[in-house]
């Protein structure tokens, strides 16, 4: 560990991505979105004809200034920007939109699947980080790690004890949406000894968990509620004002999913006059904007939208982007379709 | 005679004195003092030494030393009651000669030791207050992505101690992906955890330390240089047991030199004093020995003070008895 920015890592990992089966793979347009990974970068330029849309100040209008539309074949987007549908309509000649993320929210899939496009993402290799960051999140705002490194830095436990923090152990954890993540998030709430419940679109046959039907009853029966559902048109702003209020005074709210996934307007408010306990949140309605809110409350853990974001889990994700745009270019199977 | 019923009814509770600094207590309201007579010398001195020479029993709240001297002014007595898991500050070796029988805090603070162990281990391999602080601070809008951490289940955890706090983070932190392998005075049958005969083998094959053990006299800087080494430069250091179980000094050089990756302290050699070099590095986290400050756990720890009270005076056996062996 260092305080270097993100340390060389896998140039010489899969040697078998080098490997070419007679397709002149180095000619293919592809676009990248923004920069996501500088691993990822280096691999696509390797490997295909890499453009970078933020070099055209992340416009497509004026990337087409300089640029044929038809020359870019794959888009590679993340989480701050996909390929929505005015995207999809400059490149005529777009075949697949292989995402580094696992949410699909800033790709318009209807589009794609209108059009043949292939779409890709990066599931399970990022899955035990983002299940860890919820645990963290908790931990973090129950025990109150960051107010209590501070408190150390500024030279404060000179004069005073810390004061309490609560429990994490034991409490009653309810998880929006009991997929990949969902499941990652209640193996580890487990080992803590918590009692595990959760909301889900349709009850999971095999998880061992308390099922509800509707998201404020999961709110009213636990403690600490954490949402790891996909952003949908059917979940944004699932969790609103009363979902807030059913989780109370008591409750933590912990976030890894997408910032619309909440009401922001409403936490904040919530927050503010002491109608929710807490919250631990690592996305926003508007990143990199933060309610400045927030920003002075004691009872929040503030996470700049590093979920996945580990030097072993972003290499693993690059390499499944490019295993991804390969198997297309070599009419293979993806390793990851969505569509 | 109040050893003779436990519920004490009808009869006048016990008498327990208390052993506390000034500064040190427990809060008021809290259930020992309805339980059992609490005579406390530094709010009401006790009027006549007798008093003092019928003690049979002392409850000491937090890390108050209890030596030779302390013991000689209290010839009746029988029982210390801890107040924390650590017993570091109380002379065993002179209780064992005087047969006083010692309590600890028993597995009372276990669990919330091991969720603190493993929130400082987050906080250091992801960056919690870090990313917190840049958040904060704004810089997120104006210098963008926050550096890369580390992945928790990519890394082989060592537990220094496999006692009852030890036990509850090898079982987190095996749910995180994490293997675990542990040193400990003796090798657990039971525990199908790798176990490595001393310190420095665990260290040399593990890429984390936490630091769980008692400590006494020889446990004291059982991580030492030798151990840091081994450890390696990504190697990472979460101490939630006392301060003395580690070499600070050789631990903030290592740290400073880029030695050693990174450490999670809640307990230091000389607190509240932390060594000034860790205050501005971003590769440790820092807690001010509040590892088991919560309510939860008070309410555990009163249940085990008490319980091992009335075990005492009913002549049963008792709850949390430290063996010294």
């Amino acid at each position: 560990m260092n305080h270097q920015p993100t340390p060389q890592t896998g140039k010489e990992k899969n040697p078998n991505l080098k490997k070419i089966s007679g397709i002149k793979m180095e000619s293919i347009g592809v676009l990248m979105t923004c920069p996501m990974h500088k691993y990822l970068e280096q691999q696509l330029e390797t490997h295909f004809n890499l453009f970078k849309l933020w070099h055209c100040n992340s416009s497509i209008t004026e990337f087409l200034k300089t640029h044929q539309g038809n020359t870019i074949r794959a888009v590679v987007g993340d989480t701050n920007i996909g390929a929505d549908a005015e995207l999809i309509a400059s490149f005529p000649n777009l075949e697949i939109v292989a995402s580094y993320s696992v949410g699909l929210d800033k790709i318009d899939l209807r589009k794609c699947e209108e059009k043949g496009i292939r779409v890709a993402n990066t599931p399970d290799v990022l899955t035990d980080d983002v299940a860890d960051l919820a645990i963290g999140l908790i931990l973090g705002v129950l025990r109150r790690i960051c107010a209590s490194d501070e408190y150390v830095r500024i030279g404060k436990w000179k004069d005073a004890d810390f004061g309490l923090a609560t429990k994490f152990s034991g409490k009653s954890v309810g998880i929006v949406g009991l997929g990949r993540i969902g499941t990652a998030i209640a193996k580890r709430a487990e080992a803590f000894g918590c009692s595990i419940s959760y909301f889900s679109r349709s009850q999971k046959p095999f998880a061992n968990y308390k099922f509800y039907s509707n998201i404020i009853d999961l709110a009213t029966s636990c403690q600490i509620l954490i949402v790891a559902c996909a952003l949908t048109e059917e979940t944004r702003h699932i969790i609103n004002r009363e979902v807030i209020d059913a989780l109370g005074p008591k409750g933590i709210l912990i976030n890894i999913g997408r910032g619309a996934h909440v009401d922001e307007t409403e936490l904040v408010s919530a927050l503010l006059e002491g109608r929710l306990g807490g919250a631990g949140l690592d996305v926003y309605e508007n990143e990199p904007e933060v309610p400045e809110e927030l920003l002075g409350l004691g009872n929040v853990v503030l996470q700049p939208h590093v979920g996945s974001d580990t030097v072993e889990t972003s290499d693993a994700m690059a390499d499944l982007v490019i295993s991804n745009l390969k198997a297309h270019f070599s009419n293979k199977p993806l390793l990851t379709p969505v569509i | 005679m109040a050893g003779e019923n436990p519920n004490f009814q009808n009869t006048d509770p016990p008498t327990v004195l208390v052993h506390r600094f000034p500064s040190f207590d427990f809060p008021p309201g809290n259930r020992l003092s309805t339980q059992f007579h609490l005579l406390d010398p530094i709010t009401s001195p006790p009027t006549s030494p007798v008093l003092l020479h019928s003690i049979r029993a002392l409850l000491c709240i937090g890390p108050v030393p209890v030596t030779p001297e302390t013991l000689n002014r209290l010839p009746s007595l029988q029982i210390i009651v801890g107040s924390s898991a650590g017993v570091d500050h109380i002379d065993l070796t002179e209780c064992r000669r005087r047969n006083i029988a010692v309590t600890n805090a028993g597995s009372a603070f276990s669990e919330d030791t091991a969720d603190y162990a493993v929130a400082l281990l987050f906080g250091v391999l992801r960056r919690l207050p870090a990313g917190d602080r840049y958040v904060r601070d704004g810089f997120w809008p104006v210098n963008g992505d926050f550096p890369l951490g580390f992945k928790l289940g990519a890394k082989r955890v060592g537990i220094l101690g496999l006692g009852s706090i030890g036990s509850e983070v090898a079982k987190r932190l095996a749910a995180f992906g994490c293997s675990i392998a542990y040193f400990s005075r003796k090798k657990k049958t039971s525990v199908l955890f790798p176990y490595y005969e001393n310190a420095i083998d665990l260290a040399a094959n593990s890429d984390v330390l936490i630091v769980c053990c008692a400590l006494n006299d020889e446990t004291h800087h059982i991580v030492n240089k030798d151990v840091m080494v081994a450890l390696g430069k990504e190697g990472v250091i979460i101490n939630v047991g006392r301060g003395p179980l580690v070499d600070e000094k050789q631990l903030v050089e290592f740290l400073v030199r880029g030695e050693l990756g990174g450490a999670g302290l809640d307990v230091f050699e000389n607190e509240p004093n932390v060594p000034k070099e860790l205050l501005e590095r971003d590769n440790v986290v820092l807690s001010p020995h509040c590892s088991v400050a919560t309510p939860e756990s008070f309410e555990a720890l009163q249940d085990v003070i008490i319980a091992n009270l009335k075990a005492f005076f009913s002549n049963k056996p008792l709850v949390s008895p430290v063996q010294k062996d």
